[in-house]
């Protein structure tokens, strides 16, 4: 089976997020950089896959040229077989829009037959991207994925819905799925394997090379602000009893949140 | 602390494999640390979680079921490991780093075969058995002996202050086969369940309380010829190179611990206050973590420099006797500071820089007292 999946790199969930001083984005210099949580996920996944089912996973990622190093520890070096980086200054500008047209052109190129994303990026954490790329690919996508199993070329993937209700959606391939929290657990790449990983197959590509000529985002980003700081927080004092009570006095009538 | 100071010694590969040894201590360490240095003990379950995320043996051959790392994996492990703030947990996941040298360097392919798969899978655990009761520092004085008797010995005697001994499936007992001082000394495998072996108690510690150590009775243990690692007489060589390794391992600890102080501190320093002020604007606390800095990075310097001769191949006996000693005396220094800066709190047994401060004892006495890491720079100094 020819398996892909969507890797994003990302600053660390535990990062302390800076803005740029013209507030026209997010300063990641000197940040941690990893695959996205969610993408995590969808790697072990697509691994879990190949596992099952034999065949071969590509790895995609639309990035900058030195996110090279973070491919391959955070994909190459889990098992992922090979990786395609489409790392030119088009794709660094690509929108959401521009980032599905860049990652599904790749896809078809590579012939996947299915496709692992994440939930949402860790740092914009806009979600558009899985379904741009079902779309253009004319394929089917199933959203917040918890569960997971292809038969022959059926799939079934259990899908995560608001209070605990679940879904259970089966169809054939081609389809992206995109992965939630709770879909597996990832493993840790193997110090062999991290070795090795720096010998996989990673290919540089640009725009150009998928004949794209216009990814440029459609709207643009600016005023970006941190959030307020949060207000001290207040202790209660006293027994377990009285506190509780002064709790909810507060909640009720300072708060007004019950 | 941040610096690219050290960056030379490290490749993409060992910044990624850091990155799973912290979060291997995060997850599976950090969380119970407390609890298992109170219980003197860890799960024995962690050797084989361990293994299966590829921390446990790192730079061990990858055909016996290791990572196939270089020297700087093994330090990077050290380093990263003992961020879950037990020393105990990683000296005691670290016993088969002196346990199976003498096996890998001396032993046939079938002796390897046999003994450090499991081990380096984290389903045994093994423990290295040099020190007795009567003798420490002057290994020519072991006096546990092992006598032939057909396609047998029989070995008898008393081993003391043994790493991991209380639970060990395997041991790497050195014994004497003859009377000569040097030439007389053999390495075997004991295995736990061979009569006439066991383990006469488990020790109580100044620090590393979640690392086992036993003091261990071997009364005429029946040890077949298989299990003899080398031939008669090639104990103390093989002896000799295993320190190397083993002194450099506790150097890391060395900094790795005074690191972990360093960090606490600081952060401590940031949010105490004391006369209107967090204590980090007192020149006399600044001035102290700026030393304590400066202290850990002298420390790398020469441990990473020696690592880097033994990496190479070239002889670091010299090398690693200093960087143990001045680790040693990093980390003492760096951990009392770090005590003196939580002020009370750093003498309660609830503060993560009390523990550190009795770990750091150890270092100037294990793998070679301080005063025989003297004797072996002296003697390179030829005096
Ligand atoms: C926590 C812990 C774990 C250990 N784990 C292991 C283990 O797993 N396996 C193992 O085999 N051993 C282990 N040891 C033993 C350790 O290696 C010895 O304690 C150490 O080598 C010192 O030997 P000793 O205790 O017999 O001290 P001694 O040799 O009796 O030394 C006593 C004092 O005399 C000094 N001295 C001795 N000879 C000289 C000399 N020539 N010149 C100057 N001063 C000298 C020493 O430096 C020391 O200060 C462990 C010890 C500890 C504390």
């Amino acid at each position: 089976m020819n398996i892909g999946v969507c890797a994003k790199i990302s600053p660390h969930a535990d990062a302390r997020i800076k803005i740029k001083s013209d507030g026209s984005g997010v300063d990641t210099k000197g940040e941690k950089l990893v695959v996205g949580d969610y993408d995590e996920y969808a790697v072990e996944e697509a691994i879990r896959t190949k596992e099952a089912h034999k065949g071969a996973v590509t790895a995609f990622t639309v990035g900058a040229t030195s996110d090279e190093k973070l491919v391959r520890s955070g994909a190459l070096a889990l098992g992922v077989d090979k990786a395609v980086l489409i790392s030119d200054d088009a794709a660094v500008n690509a929108g959401p829009l521009g980032t599905a047209k860049l990652l599904a052109a790749a896809i078809k190129e590579a012939g996947c037959e299915i496709v692992f994303t994440g939930k949402a990026a860790t740092d914009d954490g806009n979600s558009q991207v899985s379904a741009m790329i079902a779309e253009l690919l004319g394929w089917a996508q199933v959203s917040q994925v918890t569960k997971f199993a292809i038969e022959g070329t059926s799939f079934t993937a259990t899908r995560a819905m608001d209070a605990g209700v679940l879904q259970i959606v089966s169809g054939s391939l081609p389809v992206v799925i995109t992965c939630e929290d709770g879909l597996n657990d990832p493993r840790y790449p193997k110090l062999p394997d991290i070795m090795k990983a720096k010998r996989k197959p990673l290919s540089k590509i640009g725009a150009g090379d998928l004949g794209l000529a216009d990814v440029a985002a459609t709207s643009s980003e600016s005023n970006f602000a941190p959030p307020p700081p949060r207000p001290a927080s207040r202790i209660i004092e006293g027994d377990a009893a009285s506190a509780a009570q002064e709790l909810v006095r507060l909640l009720r009538e300072e708060a007004k949140v019950i | 602390m941040k610096t690219a100071l050290f960056d030379g010694y490290f490749d993409d590969s060992h910044d990624a494999f850091r990155d799973v040894c912290r979060r291997f201590a995060r997850e599976q360490i950090a969380p119970h640390a407390t609890e298992w240095e109170e219980a003197g003990a860890f799960p024995r379950e962690l050797y084989a979680l361990a293994a299966k995320a590829g921390v446990l043996a790192p730079n061990w051959p990858e055909a016996y079921g290791g990572g196939g790392g270089d020297v700087f994996h093994g330090i990077v492990a050290g380093e990263e490991l003992q961020r879950g703030g037990s020393t105990g947990t990683v000296v005691g996941l670290g016993s088969l780093g002196i346990a199976l040298p003498p096996i890998l360097n001396l032993g046939t392919d079938a002796q390897r075969q046999r003994f450090m798969p499991p081990v380096l899978a984290g389903e045994q655990i093994a423990a290295l058995a040099i020190t007795e009761p009567g003798t420490g520092s002057d290994v020519a004085g072991v006096r546990t002996r092992a006598v032939r008797d057909g396609d047998d010995y029989l070995i008898s005697g008393a081993k003391t202050f043994i790493t991991s001994g209380v639970r060990a499936d395997l041991l790497t007992v050195l014994a004497r086969t003859s009377d000569d001082p040097h030439q007389g000394l053999t390495f075997f495998v004991v295995e736990r369940d061979m009569p006439g072996f066991s383990v006469s108690r488990a020790l109580k510690k100044t620090g590393w309380w979640a690392s086992d150590t036993a003091e261990l009775a071997f009364d005429e243990v029946r040890v077949p010829v298989a299990n003899r690692i080398g031939p008669e007489g090639s104990g103390f060589l093989a002896l000799m190179q295993n320190f190397e390794a083993e002194r450099l391992m506790l150097a890391v600890n060395g900094h790795a611990l005074a690191e972990c102080a360093f960090d606490e501190a600081l952060a401590y320093a940031k949010q105490r206050e004391a006369f209107g002020r967090t204590i980090s604007r007192f020149q006399a606390i600044r001035h102290k973590l700026a030393d304590m800095a400066t202290q850990i990075n002298s420390s790398k310097a020469l441990t990473y420099a020696s690592a880097a001769r033994m990496q190479a191949g070239k002889p670091a006996m010299i090398e690693v006797a200093q960087a143990k000693n001045h680790a040693a005396a990093v980390a003492r220094d760096v951990c009392w500071e770090a005590v003196q800066i939580f002020g009370g709190m750093g003498y309660m047994r609830e503060s993560p820089v009390e523990r550190l401060a009795r770990d750091a004892r150890l270092l100037p006495i294990g793998g070679g007292t301080n005063e025989i890491m003297r004797e072996i720079i002296a003697k390179g100094l030829g005096v």
